[in-house]
């Protein structure tokens, strides 16, 4: 054969081979028509986006298959080496959401988590996906549970405007803390070691750890997010699927809020205005006097 | 006559039907023979992710891999540090790909007879060779010393095992908390944005960028070469979620030659790029790159030796051009890089490295550039396609071409170059087919082809032009764990 002849023979073998792999692939684990389509294709709608299950395959088989599993179980070949488990679809039972205990989170709920991640556990942030990737997964992720097509997702809760940070409201807060026996998981000086940190389990009997406010500095992350209006959110929601339970009908509106301003003063090594606040009282949280009740709160827990 | 065709036809239909029993058994032995595997390689281990979350296609990085990367190997989700991993944990991932390949090299000189002496009793002929092969061996380990510390450490061998450090480095990550203060020290890749060192190509020459390595004919400056890993120190920061992205490096000028071997020169190198969201398509890039150094043309000599690490009359060269990175959806993207080179004249007279280059010349005190010499310039562009099947079949495309503008030989010179003189034209294309996708190893079928062209560099002899084709064939199995 001459050199040109070679050369062709070559290439033809070499696309045969292409077409030989390519035809095999469509049957092959994880590249052909497997596992089967779902038989209900989700949409979600983040904004102006409208994500489509169906355009999510190719990203959800590379990115989040082998933890959450093919049929979104949270069984993926790497689950067995995970703590905290992931997600498992399945339940539709989400942690961070913007509605109440109990209901469906919005689809900007989970569109939020995929991009932020989960600190202390092996969810990445996937923020590097394109928005339309992110919505299209939301819209994959819908498709594992019935809950999607029987309900719909819940009201978010509103979230009133932040008061100024006062020693008054930190102090509050803290009174709060202990009335709301917060610290019984938390620890008094919020650091996850409370009496009851121990015993606790998921909803899936797996061990989960309290918060340790202590540990953040000041590129602390919660699950749910990083801003005070996160962990109001997180508390008026609760985290679903965990110990931690709603509050939104055990405190008002402003009285979340010093809370909040409370739990700022645990992370110790943060820097903040709720810090700067207590720094500027001495460092040290005065005891709490409700002056609509003239009752004092309890002084026990930490600072 | 007529049966004569018959019979070749049968032939070549024979032998067509003889490779494809044998690439389709070839199939079924993978296939059959590949199950996942129990180990768990360095950072697929560590997160638990799958390769194709970090990877394009083995070993190309996608966006999120590239952030991983940037982010010092991190996830940043608090379970960076080592001491979150089980204490055997280590780190440590090996590459080689057992290959056969088939290397067609035109215009070669040979004897004309068995015996023959050099010119005149030569002639020029196209060598061809096949047979059964292997790459060279890398050992990978790298991840996180501690928070925000990360490390690379790279021995990489040859396929004879003589080992190097193509990579040795250690590298602050986030620095005060900010992802755009990172500081790198060591040998190390430069921050080109289409990576060489991942490069999804396996062959002689469709396996660099030759954009990235490119030397005129007859140039001195091998220190250039923005694919080779340098010696150096490099500030690099991006943002958040990585759409913004800088680097500055300071390198010294020994393309990466550890022991201090040529003078005191250094080299910047130089990138910027920024990613858009834009809708259905993705995530597309366009940035931009710069590197300017300038190296010895003039070392002591010791008995007319050069001496090594005596370099000085340093001259400059730059190169610089664009990157683009466009994704077309979830299945077809295309990497663009250009090129802008130019070399001090000097360099194109063939002056820069004597001690490696035996007979080089040496700017010797009272040396004069040959009448008609011109600093040489120069234009590429490279383009790469790949169409993404699934995370685990990749088919890959590369076209790649480099253009003298100028020539170390002016027209005003003794023997002055022909403006196309040195000029390269190279095409690749393959796939790559994993027969499986984990975060414990990883395993490709690899198959390619590359040809190259380049005007005027072959012998001639009276015989003809002196272009010169080779071409490779390779099917191999790329395999890490």
């Amino acid at each position: 054969m001459r050199d040109t002849n070679k050369i062709r023979f070559f290439l033809a073998t070499l696309g045969f081979a292409a077409a030989v792999s390519f035809a095999v692939a469509q049957d092959a684990p994880d590249v052909g028509p497997h596992p089967p389509a779902p038989p209900v294709l989700m949409e979600s709608h983040i904004g102006h986006l409208v994500g489509h299950s169906q355009d999510a395959k190719t990203d959800y088989r590379r990115y989040c298959v082998g933890c959450h599993g093919e049929l979104g179980d949270g069984n993926g070949e790497n689950a067995v080496w995970l703590d905290p488990k992931p997600r498992n679809f399945t339940l539709a039972t989400f942690k961070c959401r913007s509605t109440l205990t109990g209901t469906l989170p919005t689809d900007e709920d989970l569109y939020n988590s995929i991009g932020r991640g989960f600190t202390n556990s092996n969810m990445p942030i996937w923020n590097t996906l394109s928005n339309q990737q992110r919505a299209d997964l939301v819209a994959m992720i819908k498709t594992f549970s019935p809950r999607w097509q029987k309900e719909k997702a819940g009201d978010p809760i509103k979230i009133p405007a932040e008061p100024p940070v006062t020693i008054e409201s930190i102090a509050h807060g803290k009174a709060l803390f202990t009335k709301l026996e917060c610290w019984k998981c938390h620890g008094p000086q919020g650091k996850g070691d409370g009496p009851s940190a121990a015993t606790l389990t998921d909803s899936q009997d797996q061990p989960i750890r309290p918060y340790n406010f202590a540990a953040g500095k000041d590129d602390s992350r919660f699950k749910c997010g990083s801003t005070n209006q996160d962990i109001y959110k997180i508390f008026m929601t609760g985290v679903d699927g965990t110990p931690m339970p709603s509050f939104a009908d055990t405190i008002q509106p402003n009285d979340a809020w010093d809370l909040v301003h409370f739990l700022r003063t645990l992370q110790v090594h943060r820097h903040g205005k709720e810090n700067d606040v207590l720094k500027a009282a001495g460092g040290k949280i005065p005891d709490y006097h409700d002056k609509s009740s003239d009752a004092p709160a309890q002084p026990n827990g930490g600072n | 006559m007529r049966m004569g065709t018959q019979g070749c036809v049968r032939h070549k239909l024979a032998w067509l039907q003889s490779f494809a029993i044998a690439a389709l058994a070839l199939v079924f032995l993978i296939l059959g023979t590949t199950q996942n595997a129990n180990a768990i390689p360095a950072f697929a281990r560590k997160y638990g992710l799958r390769c194709s979350a970090c990877h394009e296609s083995w070993p190309m990085l996608n966006y999120f891999g590239q952030k991983f990367k940037d982010n010092g190997y991190q996830l940043m989700n608090d379970r960076d540090s080592p001491i979150w991993q089980n204490p055997g944990y280590w780190p440590v991932t090996f590459r080689i790909t057992p290959i056969w390949h088939r290397v067609s090299t035109g215009k070669v000189i040979v004897d004309s007879y068995p015996g023959g002496v050099l010119n005149p009793n030569s002639t020029i002929r196209r060598i061809t060779t096949s047979g059964f092969d292997l790459s060279g061996l890398d050992f990978h380990t790298a991840g996180t010393l501690e928070k925000n510390i990360s490390f690379y450490v790279l021995p990489s061998s040859d396929n004879t095992g003589a080992f190097h450090f193509e990579t040795a480095m250690a590298r602050l990550d986030n620095i005060f908390g900010s992802p755009w203060l990172n500081l790198k020290l060591g040998k190390f890749e430069l921050d080109n944005l289409l990576s060489e060192k991942r490069i999804l190509t396996l062959t002689g020459n469709g396996g660099v960028y030759q954009i990235y390595h490119f030397i005129p004919v007859g140039d001195g400056n091998i220190f250039g070469q923005m694919g080779d890993n340098q010696l150096g120190a490099e500030i690099m920061g991006h943002s958040y979620n990585d759409r913004t992205r800088y680097s500055a490096a300071l390198l010294s000028s020994t393309d990466g030659n550890v022991g201090l071997p040529y003078g005191n020169a250094y080299t910047g190198f130089f990138t910027f790029s920024q990613a858009f969201d834009v809708g259905k398509l993705g995530v597309d890039r366009v940035g931009a790159y710069a590197m300017l150094g300038e190296s010895p043309t003039y070392y002591f000599t010791a008995g007319a030796t050069p001496m090594a690490g005596t370099g000085i009359s340093n001259k400059s060269f730059h190169r610089e051009g664009f990157v683009g990175q466009f994704y077309f959806g979830n299945h077809f993207d295309l990497q663009v890089v250009t090129q802008h080179g130019w070399d001090n004249a000097w360099f194109g007279q063939g002056y820069g490295d004597p001690i490696d280059v035996a007979g080089a010349p040496n700017n010797l005190p009272g040396t004069a550039l040959p009448v008609g010499s011109q600093a040489p310039t120069w234009n590429g562009v490279l383009f790469e396609p790949h169409f993404v099947y699934s995370p685990q079949l990749i088919f890959i495309g590369r076209y790649e071409t480099i253009r003298m503008s100028r020539q170390a030989n002016g027209p005003d010179s003794a023997a002055p170059s022909a403006s196309n003189f040195g000029n390269i034209s190279t095409y690749t294309v393959g796939f790559r087919y994993n027969p499986f996708m984990t975060s414990r190893a990883g395993f490709a079928w690899h198959n390619e082809y590359n040809w190259l062209h380049q005007d005027g560099t072959g012998p001639t002899l009276g015989l003809g032009t002196a272009n010169v084709n080779t071409s490779e064939v390779l099917m191999g199995f790329d395999f890490d764990f």
